[in-house]
């Protein structure tokens, strides 16, 4: 898969996951170590039908292991990193299985393709391209439990019952446990995945529930379960400093001295392998110093005192000055590379009654996962052994294969909880750096990045300008488009995830479309951040409807569903993913109405406090929110004091909690990044350093979230990203009602927001 | 040098730099992992262990600091019968995503609950406002520490 890939797959998955799916899918049933029954389910992924590519062809399956005493085993393949995949999974398992949850243990699963097919956290896919799978795995793993029962009670499989990890035959007065029934149902033909009846959703005992998350019993004791606490035997600990610029070659350093300080056991050069930026996903190795210590505080107090030079290149050259500066001189051309071009703007823009012209920015940002990039890495008789908080694991097991040259198969690839990851542990640069320093050192190392690490050596959420102009008509209605957009390079193409969708709406609403892009060479990582493309694009996008929709003097919400118009039939496409339902305009204007009548929209506010609205389509979810601001007169600051949020994922919140969490949790992050979060660069390296430089939102500035989800009868979906786009745009349409005052600029300032 | 520090009830002996926070003693010699890194400057909470009761961020509290004092970590808050009613309400609220910083969360709401037994939202706001949570399970945490206070959940915060 590429990192393309997961920028379109918001707009690309979920489709109908009934139909199509391929006869081949088949069910393994063996007897279990230590009694009970092991079920392997593979069915080819749905994304992967019959005319695809061959590397497409994985397979995914699940795994249930039930013991004897009825505690059942069921592993969930993916990462966790604070989505909930962990119990999310096994839920959806245990409900077909019809077992009870007090009786189901969540475990992780190695990395292992063959088994479990794709195993990845990102473009909130997780629940899309499993639900169904997952299901079915319950529900044929149910059947072979009550083809055990039926034939040892001589009873047809129809007549019997199950409840909670229990079969009965009412006829016969028969009871019997699936701990009782596993070693026999090990020995049944295991049936047709395809063709077992499923559960009717309103008889769910689990899914639909709020069900705690497996692993908090042991984070509030605060057991070791992370990355960062990994303990092999005969571990050292490592730090690696790189150039502040991305790429710089090493030049000289003073190695020895730093060899001498207390608690060093090797301090070496290592040389990159990076010789073009891949645009995307990140795994590449650069030029550093490694550092490694009998304890990490050594070797980072070492790193205090390392005084390293650079040849940084070009890259050092570069400057958030020159990249606005560079922006404004190729906006006043045309753009480079047309994205989409529909009917004819310039002539519409003549007939317009208004013309609206705005130039929106935004900057590069920081995941900043709390838990700093680690991971930890043992090499021993050619076997490579790794520990890591990884969201993409199969993509570093090849990476690691190919620059170190040990085959995958000597590679063992332990996925730990991450604390966190929003993208940024789909690039595996840090297991690449861990490996690097085992091999060199020769000697298990946990790396740990220091936090200024963490954040200038990143896989950025790249910055972006927008320069945009529309015609609306007499009666305010929008006809005409355009925008230039000015984005970065890296290697020459497009940077990870700074792209401008084709169909980017309104386009397809709206006559006539001019999209088009131009470049600014960059050459530093930029990828996915939660919500990748959308968490920018939606702020452009839905703030410059606002302006429009003041500008035609109709209400914000009006001017949306006018816009949205009458239900169209989506279009339905093939992509990399699988077939893709493409927008749905009436799913929009459902989630419009539903978040405007919660949060009252068009109540009298008093001065100083406005109301703002956006919606957007990402991650197959449909999200409006509305924010309620406070703009104090005399500062500028901004006190957000609620978000209302209304979404719609289809017919199934998997796990109500959990995926609230998600929404509040969305909401919030993205408050968090348009108040406070900008990373700058001075000679072609990062300036900010840690939380005192790049605040994050904190308690006393949290607002209140109401959530919402609007139930269609459409696939169930993902929840990790999609209620972070629109929530951007509303809070600085909610600072133009309160304030007059439009922000094109991320983040906000506060000091243009004064009005007294 | 020989540090002799009292780690949740008992006494443990290290031999590491007199710089060395307290953070990494906890962690890498003790094999108390439960605090945890994200800063190394105190701006995060993620650290945060009591010492004689206070919040404290262990990652720029030098060992040679602690002295006599009484340390508690996340693996002995549960000893402390607020601790354990923060560490239920955290789990009854569902509180988690990542769970990376609840360690340091859970040890600012206990050392508030045992200062303030019945805190309003501002006192919230204060306590907790050193504690980041990267994943802004915020709505949450405030909710859990008025339940483990045994007050209604609702956020009272006013608004316009």
């Amino acid at each position: 898969m590429s990192p393309r890939d997961l920028d379109r797959a918001p707009r690309s998955i979920g489709a109908d996951t009934e139909g199509g799916v391929s006869r081949r899918a088949f069910l393994t049933a063996s007897a279990a170590v230590g009694g009970g029954v092991m079920l392997n389910f593979s069915i080819p992924a749905f994304a992967q039908r019959e005319g695809s590519a061959p590397e497409a062809a994985a397979t995914l399956n699940a795994y249930i292991r039930i013991a004897p005493n009825g505690e059942t085993f069921i592993v969930a393949k993916n990462p966790e990193i604070g989505q909930g995949v962990k119990t999310s999974f096994p839920m959806i398992v245990a409900e077909e299985l019809d077992v009870a949850w007090k009786d189901v243990r969540a475990e992780d699963a190695e990395v292992d393709p063959k088994r479990y097919g794709a195993q990845f956290a990102g473009g909130s896919l997780s629940i899309p391209m499993n639900y169904e799978i997952l299901r079915r795995t319950g529900a044929a793993a149910r059947l072979m439990l009550v083809t055990a029962a039926a034939r040892t009670w001589k009873v047809p499989v129809e007549e019997c019952e199950t409840a909670d990890g229990v079969v009965y035959h009412k006829g016969k007065n028969k009871q019997a446990t699936y701990g009782q029934l596993a070693d026999e149902a090990a020995r049944v033909p295991p049936p047709n995945p395809m063709t077992v009846k499923l559960k009717d959703p309103k008889d769910f005992k689990i899914i639909g529930q709020p069900i705690g998350g497996v692993d908090s019993p042991r984070i509030v004791r605060g057991e070791p379960i992370f990355g960062i606490d990994v303990s092999v035997p005969g571990m050292k600990y490592a730090v690696y400093e790189k150039s502040p610029v991305y790429n710089g070659k090493f030049v000289s350093a003073n190695l020895d001295e730093l060899r001498a300080m207390p608690g060093i056991r090797g301090v070496y050069v290592i040389k990159g392998n990076v010789t073009e930026l891949d645009a995307g996903l990140y795994n590449g190795l650069t030029d550093g110093v490694a550092i490694v210590a009998d304890k990490w505080h050594q070797a980072n107090r070492a790193l205090s005192k390392l005084q390293a030079k650079w040849d940084n290149g070009e890259t050092g050259t570069r400057s958030t000055e020159g990249f606005v500066a560079k922006a404004a001189e190729l906006a006043k051309g045309d753009y480079e590379k047309e994205i989409k071009k529909e009917g004819d703007v310039d002539e519409a823009l003549k007939g317009a009654a208004k013309v609206v012209e705005a130039r929106y920015e935004y900057p590069f940002v920081n995941h900043c996962a709390l838990e700093p990039m680690n991971t930890t890495a043992s090499l021993k008789n050619g076997r490579l052994e790794i520990w890591s908080p990884t969201q993409m694991p199969g993509g570093g097991k090849t990476a690691v294969s190919k620059a170190f040259g040990i085959p995958e198969d000597k590679i063992t690839l332990h996925v730990t909880r991450s604390g966190a990851g929003f993208g940024r542990r789909l690039s595996n640069d840090f297991m690449m750096e861990a490996v690097a320093i085992a091999k060199e050192h020769g000697e298990p190392v946990k790396l740990v990045r220091n936090r200024r690490q963490d954040m200038q050596s990143g896989v950025f959420r790249v910055g972006g300008f927008h320069h945009l102009k529309a015609g609306l008509d007499a009666q305010g209605k929008l006809i005409a488009l355009r925008n230039h957009f000015v984005t970065f390079s890296n290697s020459g193409k497009v940077a990870g995830s700074g792209n401008l969708n084709a169909t980017e709406f309104p386009q397809g609403y709206v006559q006539n479309i001019d999209y088009g892009l131009s470049m600014i060479p960059l050459d530093v990582p930029t990828g996915p951040m939660r919500a990748p493309q959308s968490n920018t694009v939606a702020f452009v996008y839905q703030s410059f409807i606002d302006e429009l929709a003041h500008a035609a003097g109709k209400d914000p919400l009006q001017f949306q569903l006018d816009l949205l118009g009458p239900p169209k039939q989506p279009v339905v496409n093939k992509g990399p993913f699988g077939e893709q339902v493409g927008f749905n305009n009436a799913r929009m204007a459902g989630v419009l109405k539903a978040v405007a009548e919660r949060s009252g929209w068009g109540k009298k506010l008093p001065k100083g406090t406005g109301m703002g609205l956006a919606c957007y389509f990402s991650h197959q979810g449909y999200f409006a929110e509305v924010v309620q601001a406070t703009v104090n007169p005399k500062t500028g600051d901004v006190k957000v004091d609620k978000v209302w949020v209304a979404g719609d994922v289809g017919r199934q919140i998997v796990n109500p909690s959990a995926g609230s969490n998600q929404v509040e949790g969305s909401a919030i992050d993205g408050v968090s990044q348009a108040l406070a979060q900008v990373l700058t660069f001075t000679n072609g390296a990062v300036n900010q350093t840690n939380f005192h430089d790049y605040p994050l939102l904190r308690m006393h500035q949290a607002p209140k979230v109401d959530v919402h989800f609007v139930i269609t009868e459409n696939n169930t979906t993902g929840l990790g990203e999609p209620a972070l786009p629109p929530v951007v745009p509303a809070l600085t349409n909610a600072i133009f009602a309160a304030t007059g005052k439009r922000v094109r600029t991320l983040p906000i300032n506060p000091a243009e927001l004064k009005s007294a | 040098m020989s540090y002799t520090i009292n780690v949740n009830g008992k006494p443990r002996t290290v031999e590491v730099e007199a710089d060395t926070p307290l953070l990494w003693v906890l962690r890498d010699e003790l094999e108390l992992k439960g605090s945890k890194f994200g800063c190394g400057m105190g701006l995060c909470g993620a650290c945060t262990v009591h010492i004689n009761g206070n919040p404290t961020r262990s990652c720029v509290t030098p060992i040679s600091a602690v002295g006599e004092a009484q340390v508690t970590t996340i693996e002995g808050i549960g000893e402390n019968p607020t601790g354990k009613k923060v560490q239920d309400a955290w789990l009854a609220l569902d509180v988690m995503q990542c769970g990376y910083c609840q360690a340091g969360q859970i040890m600012s709401a206990t050392a508030l609950l045992n200062r303030t037994a019945k805190p309003t939202d501002k006192d919230i706001d204060d306590a907790m406002s050193g504690n980041i949570c990267r994943c802004a399970t915020y709505t949450r945490i405030r909710a859990a520490i008025k339940q483990a206070a045994g007050l209604p959940t609702e956020d009272t915060r006013e608004m316009a």
